[in-house]
């Protein structure tokens, strides 16, 4: 009878490590895609409903790159993936400044309009994708090293695209850190998002810093996109899927923290993953999403709240 | 009468304004359109009341909510329990086999049968009674909007965030009704409604009086959402939009008003939502989550966000559009919707009610102005053509 306690105990732990290490991947997703519209919604305030849009332009960018080196260069295979990370940041990036220009310079002083008018993007990129790419799911290839999992002990398997995910995710963090935080240009754009008249007159250029920051959270999107094809496939409302958590992990971190982003989005995943073992998947879905809004109405600046006078 | 006239009519502009919405509405409408284009009709109009009421929250009052599908829902629902009711006990006194009785467990509705639900859940119970049923339409969502608003607006969640709230309220409530399939009849939700007290609601003079009630209730939320707007709390309501903390600082309660505003726009979304379920028959979770309900904004959008009766016209032109666009051209529909989106947004911030303000008088004058040259050539016109023109004017 021990013996079965026992053993059962450790199997019980094995699956508590395994679930929190699904956990860890979909913490991962919510961070790449909560790190851009935190500098989209946290600091510049506009509401980008096609924000998870930029993300299915970074996974079809990457799709489309895995099927030219399989059927052109099948040699490259194993290294391609960097690159297809760099390709989406370039595209979701170049994307990203077009609208800026087009439409979202224009919406600055005017929050809530912009959500309606990216949801009016977000149909279009939705559409466009579905021209271009057909409605049905599509797949990258992996690399190899990518695929198959890491089994430190009997019973315990870790999916090694989980754990490229999440180093990813680290890596984006600390650069997006060092960026806003630590260099020349993150000092002139949170002057800017700060106080606009102030930033202009000490000789900030704050358009430009509007249309670039805009684009950096679009191309930060592309690279959770690009991230997106390890873990699934992608079809044209791949991004829309993910859109209301993505913004629920951003209000619930505090907008404009990056730390709390991350604590928010670390929270969400891994209750979530954990309540899903006890519980369907949707049902824990409703709970986190209650236990959020009721967390929000406690404290309705979020977790980190950035003491600046408005 | 004269203070009446003023306030719930809106003076003689809104008096003009209504009295063509009645004209097309009661008048061109039913003889222009076929019975099938009618039924249509009146869905769209169901659609109005919610536009309406984001009226009265969002552009008067400046709370975005992007759950207005949930109130407009859970009316729908209540109504659509109620019918349900109905057509399953009329299925069991039709049957009278026994097969059947053997089959189905008696006055049930369907998709429980379906589920392995043996006996009604208690939810269900007060849909037996209609006077009930009318009261739950309006009491549910306005009771929800109450305890969403005092919790909210307490603790200054606004603007954006409520939004963003809302949304995932919506989400919740579209995920939980698919979950608890034998109670709201899942994904399918609440299908084959067939008589409401006995009186069949498929049939065509059916159609034809339900179409006639919605439209006349839908001028009764015009007039009370004029009344709201014109009294005093109407203005604080403004006054609130363009300037909260001053509204606050000089004594009132914000989020008292502001719940009560989105409680009105709520139980209008609840209305619109029954008379859904009369006019269409059916109810779905698929009509109530994140994206009708932002196609309910855009409704109000593109008719304007300030104007009670542009918001029908909102509302009519867009879900007509939708139709007729996804049925022709199912490709491009969705570039066509975006972009008129993205064009409302970005170069009519006042919607076709700004429009028409803006050129309707410049159409005036030019009308006017090329009178006036006409006269000018032709000296012997001169004089009786400008009074009439003014008097018309």
């Amino acid at each position: 009878m021990p013996l079965i306690l026992a053993t059962s105990f450790a199997e019980l732990k094995d699956i508590f490590l395994m679930q929190g290490f699904a956990g860890f991947s979909l913490f991962a997703v919510f961070l790449l895609m909560a790190l851009g519209l935190a500098i989209i919604f946290g600091q510049m305030k506009v509401i980008n409903m096609a924000h998870g849009e930029f993300l299915t332009v970074g996974a079809y960018v990457t799709v489309f790159l895995s099927h030219m080196v399989v059927n052109h260069a099948p040699k490259l295979l194993p290294y391609y993936f960097p690159a297809a990370i760099v390709c989406a940041f370039v595209v979701a990036f170049i994307l990203g400044y077009i609208v800026e220009i087009g439409l979202v310079k224009y919406l600055y002083n005017r929050p809530l309009d912009t959500l309606l008018a990216t949801w009016g993007l977000s149909m279009i990129l939705q559409q466009a994708c579905r021209s271009l790419f057909g409605a049905r799911e599509d797949t990258a290839t992996l690399p190899e090293w990518m695929m198959g999992s890491w089994s430190p002990s009997e019973g315990l398997d870790i999916p090694i695209n989980g754990m490229f995910l999440l180093a990813l995710a680290i890596v984006m963090v600390l650069l997006v850190y060092a960026l806003m935080y630590r260099s020349r240009w993150g000092l002139k754009v949170r002057a800017t998002m700060q106080n606009r008249a102030m930033a202009g007159a000490v000789g900030i250029n704050t358009k430009r810093v509007d249309r670039v920051t805009f684009a950096l959270g679009c191309g930060l999107a592309g690279i959770a996109g690009a991230a997106f094809t390890t873990i699934g496939s992608v079809s044209p409302s791949a991004g829309s899927l993910y859109i209301v958590d993505t913004f629920i992990v951003v209000v619930f971190g505090g907008a404009a923290s990056l730390l709390g982003t991350v604590l928010s989005a670390f929270t969400i995943a891994q209750s979530q993953s954990i309540l899903e073992f006890f519980l369907t998947g949707v049902l824990a879905k409703i709970f986190v999403l209650v236990g959020v809004i009721i967390l929000l109405m406690i404290r309705p600046q979020g977790l980190i709240a950035s003491k600046v006078r408005r | 009468m004269h203070t009446l006239y003023n306030r719930a009519l809106g003076g003689r502009s809104g008096t003009v304004g209504l009295a063509l919405l009645c004209v097309l509405l009661f008048l061109i409408f039913p003889l222009a359109l076929d019975n099938f284009r009618l039924n249509m009709m009146s869905k769209y109009l169901s659609y109005a009341f919610v536009a309406i009421g984001l009226v009265l929250c969002w552009g008067n009052g400046g709370i975005l909510s992007l759950g207005q599908g949930l109130f407009w829902g859970f009316g729908g629902y209540c109504m659509a329990a109620f019918l349900k009711l109905e057509a399953a006990r009329n299925i069991a006194a039709e049957s009278g086999s026994d097969q059947i009785r053997a089959l189905t467990t008696v006055g049930l509705p369907d998709f429980m049968d379906w589920n392995q639900i043996t006996s009604l859940p208690y939810i269900w119970y007060p849909f037996k009674s209609f006077s009930l049923t009318i009261l739950l339409v309006f009491v549910v969502p306005t009771l929800l909007a109450y305890i969403i608003g005092t919790a909210m607006f307490r603790r200054r969640v606004g603007g954006v965030y409520f939004a963003l709230i809302t949304q995932a309220l919506c989400w919740i409530m579209e995920i939980s009704f698919v979950t608890r399939q034998g109670w709201t009849g899942g994904i399918n939700g609440i299908t084959d409604l067939r008589t409401c007290l006995g009186w069949d609601i498929r049939t065509k003079s059916a159609q034809i009086i339900l179409y006639f009630l919605t439209c006349g209730l839908l001028i009764g939320c015009i007039l009370i959402g004029r009344f709201i707007l014109s009294s005093k709390l109407g203005r604080i309501l403004v006054a609130m939009r363009d300037g909260e903390d001053r509204v606050r600082f000089s004594g009132y309660s914000v989020s008292k008003l502001k719940t009560f505003i989105f409680c009105v726009a709520a139980a209008m979304s609840a209305l619109g939502g029954a008379l859904f379920a009369l006019n269409v028959g059916f109810m779905s979770p698929k009509l109530v989550t994140i994206e009708p309900s932002i196609y309910m904004v855009i409704f109000c959008a593109v008719g304007g966000r300030n104007s009670l009766i542009g918001a029908v016209y909102g509302a009519i032109l867009v879900s007509y559009g939708k139709t007729y666009f996804s049925e022709m051209f199912p490709n491009l529909w969705y570039f066509l919707m975006g972009g008129v989106f993205i064009l409302v947004t970005r170069f009519f911030p006042d919607g076709l009610a700004g429009a028409v303000d803006y050129l309707g008088p410049m159409l005036g004058r030019k009308l006017f102005s090329w009178i006036g040259r006409a006269q000018a050539n032709f000296p012997a016109a001169v004089v009786p053509i400008p009074v009439e023109a003014n008097e018309g004017r």
